[in-house]
């Protein structure tokens, strides 16, 4: 149902679009000069769009098809260093591929703006959807924004560039959106014109770039009485970041009259006991799930964590304030460790009275989460869920039924 | 020799930390100096990004950027896109650099990206024939007979075995306009060369022999002299390489045996030991099949002396 009460301009531009296409037409609203990338699945349809604009002259950008992940990211490095608005998009073994000079862009400073079309990692070889590829360069100084659906990816792209640009942070923005789940799903999307755009982010102003009007070295090594600090800044860029994402997304509101942005989302936490957190498309399933599970007289809810790094650690322990228990649902694995996402939420909450935390294993390889997946979470959680849960797990196919 | 050395200013300056006698930072000073300030610069990690950069020193008097080992031709590639998208263009020529196992090693690959799209990019690699940066480990530019740390002597075994990668063909093959092959022992062919490539519009490559007194064990006085001993025995003939044709070559008076240009150098001091004879004559073999190819004069069987 669509809300009137929104600014009515944006519902002429709403279309029934593909994810992909979505996020493409915001980007190239975004005027970037340079764009490279190579192929992956489920990457390929947002570039194949941006190319084709390209190839139209809708797009005046320099469109480099390079021959892997490394060098898309490191021709997006050399462009913003010279001081040009880059994209890039990957997705699963190309952001492991891209991984090294994602670190080297976060140190460097540049605000290349990527999306990462989730997908787990092999082996086994599989395409579908989870999160450990964006939770593998969790460490590296990107910011990470997670999309639940085809409208906050595509919003989430003009708010990145704007956070990435902003003086006091210049670090990569990674949108994260589930692969095929929100990049091959057609949703009504809102448009926003290009004029739109042009009010909301203003074009790229660096503050230092290569020029032979003013040579300056990049990328010097330092001595081990200098690190710490480089890193230090870095985290204190991110700790910027988290009060600019709330206010990046108020200005969005007051552009676009949509609220696309954030740390968190909170859905149906007022009186909650029980609270299921999670991050990505899977949110949306969760929130049917709560409304059900409303209906029968559960007192339960949702935070859905849209700023993954930096991690909202405030915000978490703010909305999980009084809750008895809570379902943290990972779309990643840490092999050997307990809960990726947990840890974090976990951490959020350490020195206040804390709730039961249940890890649930869930999703992985694309697996689909259902309704009755997060009954049974919601359940275990009730019956003192141990440590690490996996959901839906088929002991089966492993001869392991037995024991 | 007379060379342009005593400029006022080199576009490299002074201060920086490289060894004694080093062919490496003397290549890229001539480079750059030939190049002019109006350029942007970007290295792959190695022993000039090293001696150059330590922060919150740099000794590049032009914009340099470092990013890793292995995208170099891929930064380069952004950064000319870059120019390109902002309509800057004219403001600077790109150069890339890296050693020889960033660019026939780990840097291939986006080198190849890089010539095959064609990028207005010059790429030099300095060739010193191993990884000096960690302490000489070979790369696939280590010479035939070359002690490094990765390929020792010992009871079964005379040094590296495989032959050097014929880099400037391969980057040829791309269909690259201008190749050229150059050596600090001689500044003014190198930089008559980097002024060539300069002027020609899309990819081009130059490989500057850059002798390393360090992990090449020899006098730190003799690096100009062995760069020359290289080129004057064909185990390093100079030449360009215009659409993949040979067009020109750097002539010798008199070609040397190769001992001439083996002895002073520790890394080969093993080959000059009874027994080696046949580790030897295939050296020679290899510097007779290049004096063909280039058209070098007759063997000299007179010894010259320093």
């Amino acid at each position: 149902m669509v809300v009137l009460s929104q600014k009515s301009a944006s519902l002429l531009h709403m279309e029934v679009l593909e994810g992909s296409r979505a996020v493409a037409e915001v980007v190239k609203r975004c005027r970037p000069h340079v764009i490279s990338a190579y192929p992956i699945t489920p990457q390929t349809h947002i570039v194949e769009n941006l190319a084709q604009m390209v190839a139209d002259g809708e797009l005046a950008s320099e469109f480099v098809n390079v021959e892997s992940e490394h060098s898309a990211a490191s021709v997006c490095l050399g462009a913003a260093a010279t001081g040009a608005r880059t994209y890039t998009a990957t997705s699963s073994q190309g952001l492991a591929l891209m991984s090294e000079v994602l670190y080297n862009i976060a140190g460097l400073r540049l605000p290349v703006v990527l999306t990462c079309a989730n997908r787990t990692l092999s082996a086994p070889l599989s395409i579908w959807n989870d999160h450990q590829d964006s939770l593998m360069v969790r460490d590296a100084g990107v910011i990470q924004l997670f999309a639940e659906d085809c409208q906050e990816a595509a919003d989430m792209h003009i708010q990145a560039y704007k956070l990435a640009e902003d003086h006091r942070v210049l670090l990569p923005v990674m949108v994260a959106m589930d692969g095929f789940i929100l990049t091959h799903t057609f949703e009504p999307v809102t448009i926003p014109t290009q004029e739109e755009v042009d009010a909301f982010l203003p074009p790229y102003q660096p503050l230092h770039y290569l020029t032979p009007k003013a040579p300056l070295s990049m990328g010097t090594w330092c001595e081990p009485d200098k690190f710490l600090e480089v890193k230090y800044m870095m985290h204190q860029a991110m700790e910027v970041a988290l009060t600019l994402i709330p206010q990046i997304a108020e200005d969005f509101r007051r552009h676009f009259g949509r609220y696309s942005g954030g740390l968190i989302e909170e859905y149906r936490m007022d009186d909650a006991q029980t609270a299921f957190v999670a991050m990505g498309s899977l949110v949306t399933t969760i929130k049917d799930t709560v409304d059900e599970l409303r209906e029968e007289g559960h007192r339960v809810g949702l935070v859905k964590i849209r700023a993954y790094r930096p991690f909202p650690t405030q915000a978490v322990a703010r909305a999980l304030e009084g809750v008895e228990r809570v379902a943290v649902i990972e779309k990643a694995i840490s092999i050997g460790g307990v809960g990726i996402l947990a840890a974090d939420i976990k951490s959020a909450l350490y020195g206040r009275e804390r709730p039961m935390v249940g890890t649930f294993i869930a999703g992985l390889g694309g697996r689909d989460v259902t309704k009755d997946s997060l009954r049974w979470i919601m359940e275990r959680l009730e019956e003192g869920a141990t440590l690490q849960e996996f959901v839906d797990l088929n002991l089966s196919l492993i001869g392991d039924d037995e024991g | 020799m007379n060379t342009p050395l005593d400029r006022a200013e080199p576009l490299i300056a002074p201060g920086h930390s490289a060894c004694v006698g080093c062919g490496e930072v003397l290549g890229a000073r001539l480079c750059l100096d030939a190049a002019g300030k109006d350029v942007i610069v970007t290295g792959a990690t190695g022993c000039l990004e090293i001696t150059t950069s330590r922060y919150p020193e740099s000794s590049w008097r032009v914009p340099w950027i470092h990013s890793l080992f292995e995208n170099t031709a891929a930064v380069a590639a952004g950064i000319e896109a870059a120019l390109k998208a902002l309509g800057r263009q004219d403001e600077a020529k790109v150069i890339a650099h890296g050693g020889d196992g960033a660019t026939a090693d780990i840097g291939l690959q986006a080198l190849s990206g890089m010539l095959e799209r064609g990028h207005d990019v010059l790429y030099i690699c300095f060739d010193n024939e191993a990884y000096m940066n960690t302490g000489v480990q070979r790369s696939s530019l280590t010479p035939v007979g070359a002690r490094t740390m990765t390929t020792p002597p010992g009871r079964q075994s005379w040094g590296e075995v495989i032959p050097k990668k014929n880099m400037p063909a391969i980057v040829a093959a791309h269909g690259v306009p201008y190749v050229a092959v150059a050596s600090v022992g001689y500044p003014q062919d190198l930089q008559k060369k980097m002024k060539k490539a300069l002027a020609v519009r899309g990819p081009k490559y130059l490989q500057v022999h850059v002798p390393c007194p360090l992990g090449w064990a020899f006098d730190t006085s003799l690096t100009i002299k062995l760069a020359q001993l290289a080129v004057q025995t064909a185990l390093y003939p100079l030449y360009e390489l215009e659409n993949g044709t040979v067009t020109e070559v750097r002539k010798v008076g008199r070609r040397l045996p190769v001992e001439e240009y083996l002895k002073p150098q520790g890394r080969f001091r093993h080959l000059l030991r009874p027994g080696a004879e046949k580790e030897l004559a295939l050296i020679q073999a290899l510097a007779d099949a290049n004096a063909q190819r280039f058209g070098y004069p007759p063997l000299s069987s007179v010894t010259v002396n320093k």
